[in-house]
């Protein structure tokens, strides 16, 4: 029996796009139902009743939710195919921390970069800075966080990579200035087609975040 | 060669608990060392440079921290009792549950421990519509993991002793067994299963740690503003 695989997503959300460069890493066919969160679908309602948020895995009719969750779950039903997490049970202790890490400490921080002004923005600015030479230490002389090969925490950082632009334009700020290395990381990654086909083109991550800022008042 | 397994947590911490727990379930042999929070060890600040927090395990030597990603090692490293299932779905669902534990339980739990006044009540109210979720879950089962204790067992464990403990100190009560029959009779089962039982912290000392908590929020609440 064929496999129907369908994602619920947003074209900018970090979080899918997770998901979006683990399908492709396996090579999975699957149908991309693009949601409007201002707006949301009876199917995202039923598949996410929790949280009701994007991505969501519909596999075979049943849900799964959590990017970090989700992207777990395709390394185990497709497990022959490049695999995302380490074998070794130690290394996968090691990846699992630093993907919860990010998680932890990306996603309010970067938010703050852009939709917070005067010191709120410029702490911000620092902590966010802080979490990437962390992670930069974390990543050392390795070519990625895997290790030779691409992997699991890699694939959970790069889709921020994206909305660095809006990050620096509104904050005022370059990574590159304060984290080389870091760039040099994202180059790699970039090298990759199935993550340079996932993510959206930053220009219009930038267009997005004006409009939320408007939203939010952030001026 | 001889394992050698060390838990770096405290007396009181629930995460250490989990890791505590996990370890006792699967008969590992391991030492552990409650830390001091105030004068943490250099062993502590060696093994968790990132956070400095317990707790951590140490396996030959090898530190892992955060207490899910522990309980996930255990797991796979001592195969014996095993905590998640096989089928990918079902350790995706016990996954999200452990999750949804952490991000919104405990946090929609703290807060309505620390807040004051109106701003306490919102807190409770969203606790309650928080715990609907976990009550709705355990329809038809016995434990969060089925017919027996699972990772998202594990990781929902605490509220089965310091749920009481907040209930003493903030004097309302969070889980009403009307309310929640279900996640109440769960509270029971975890708290008696066996190895479990033997664990808790003196009830006693954990109200007194946490009125202690809660003082600073209290007298922050009743400053003129």
């Amino acid at each position: 029996m064929a496999d129907e695989v369908i994602l619920l997503d947003f074209w900018a959300s970090m979080f899918g796009i997770r998901v979006r460069i683990a399908l492709a890493e396996k090579g999975i066919k699957y149908e991309y139902k693009e949601q409007d969160l201002f707006n949301k679908s009876p199917l995202l309602l039923q598949m996410n009743p929790v949280h009701k948020k994007i991505p969501v895995l519909i596999h075979n009719g049943k849900s799964v939710c959590e990017s970090s969750i989700i992207v777990q779950y395709i390394d185990e039903v497709w497990k022959d195919k490049a695999p995302l997490l380490p074998y070794d049970p130690y290394q996968r202790a090691q990846a699992r921390f630093w993907a919860d890490f990010i998680d932890k400490k990306m996603y309010d921080t970067s938010r703050k970069t852009w939709a917070t002004k005067g010191e709120e923005q410029e702490a911000a600015k620092k902590e966010f800075i802080e979490v990437l030479k962390t992670l930069g230490g974390e990543l050392g002389d390795k070519p990625f966080f895997g290790g030779d090969n691409f992997g699991y925490v890699d694939l959970c950082l790069i889709p921020y990579y994206c909305w660095f632009y809006s990050y620096e334009t509104f904050g005022k700020f370059s990574v590159e200035a304060e984290c080389p290395k870091f760039i040099a990381w994202v180059t790699r990654c970039l090298q990759r087609e199935t993550v340079a086909k996932a993510l959206p083109d930053e220009k219009k991550v930038f267009e997005f975040v004006s409009v939320l800022r408007e939203k939010i008042r952030v001026e | 060669m001889a394992e050698e397994v060390k838990l770096l947590k405290t007396w009181s911490s629930p995460f250490g608990l989990r890791a505590f727990w996990i370890l006792k379930l699967k008969g590992v042999q391991f030492d552990f060392i409650d830390e001091d929070l105030s004068n943490k060890s250099p062993l502590l600040l060696q093994s968790n440079p990132v956070y400095k927090k317990v707790p951590v395990l140490i396996h030959n030597g090898k530190p892992i921290s955060e207490s899910l990603v522990i309980l996930e090692y255990v797991d796979e490293t001592w195969k014996q009792n095993p905590l998640l299932p096989e089928d990918p779905y079902e350790r995706a669902r016990a996954r999200f549950w452990a999750k949804f534990g952490e991000d919104k339980v405990l946090v929609s739990i703290w807060n309505a421990f620390i807040k004051q006044g109106k701003e306490q009540e919102e807190a409770i109210g969203l606790a309650i519509e928080t715990l609907k979720f976990l009550e709705e879950e355990l329809k038809g089962k016995r434990f969060f993991g089925g017919e027996k204790i699972g990772l998202a067992d594990l990781a929902l464990g605490w509220l089965a002793n310091l749920i009481g403990v907040f209930e003493e100190v903030i004097g309302v009560k969070l889980i009403e067994k009307e309310r929640f029959p279900l996640l109440s009779a769960w509270m029971q089962e975890f708290a008696e299963a066996p190895v479990i039982k033997e664990s808790w912290p003196p009830h006693e000392k954990l109200v007194t740690k946490f009125r202690a908590i809660r003082e600073p929020y209290v007298a922050a609440a009743a400053q003129p503003k």
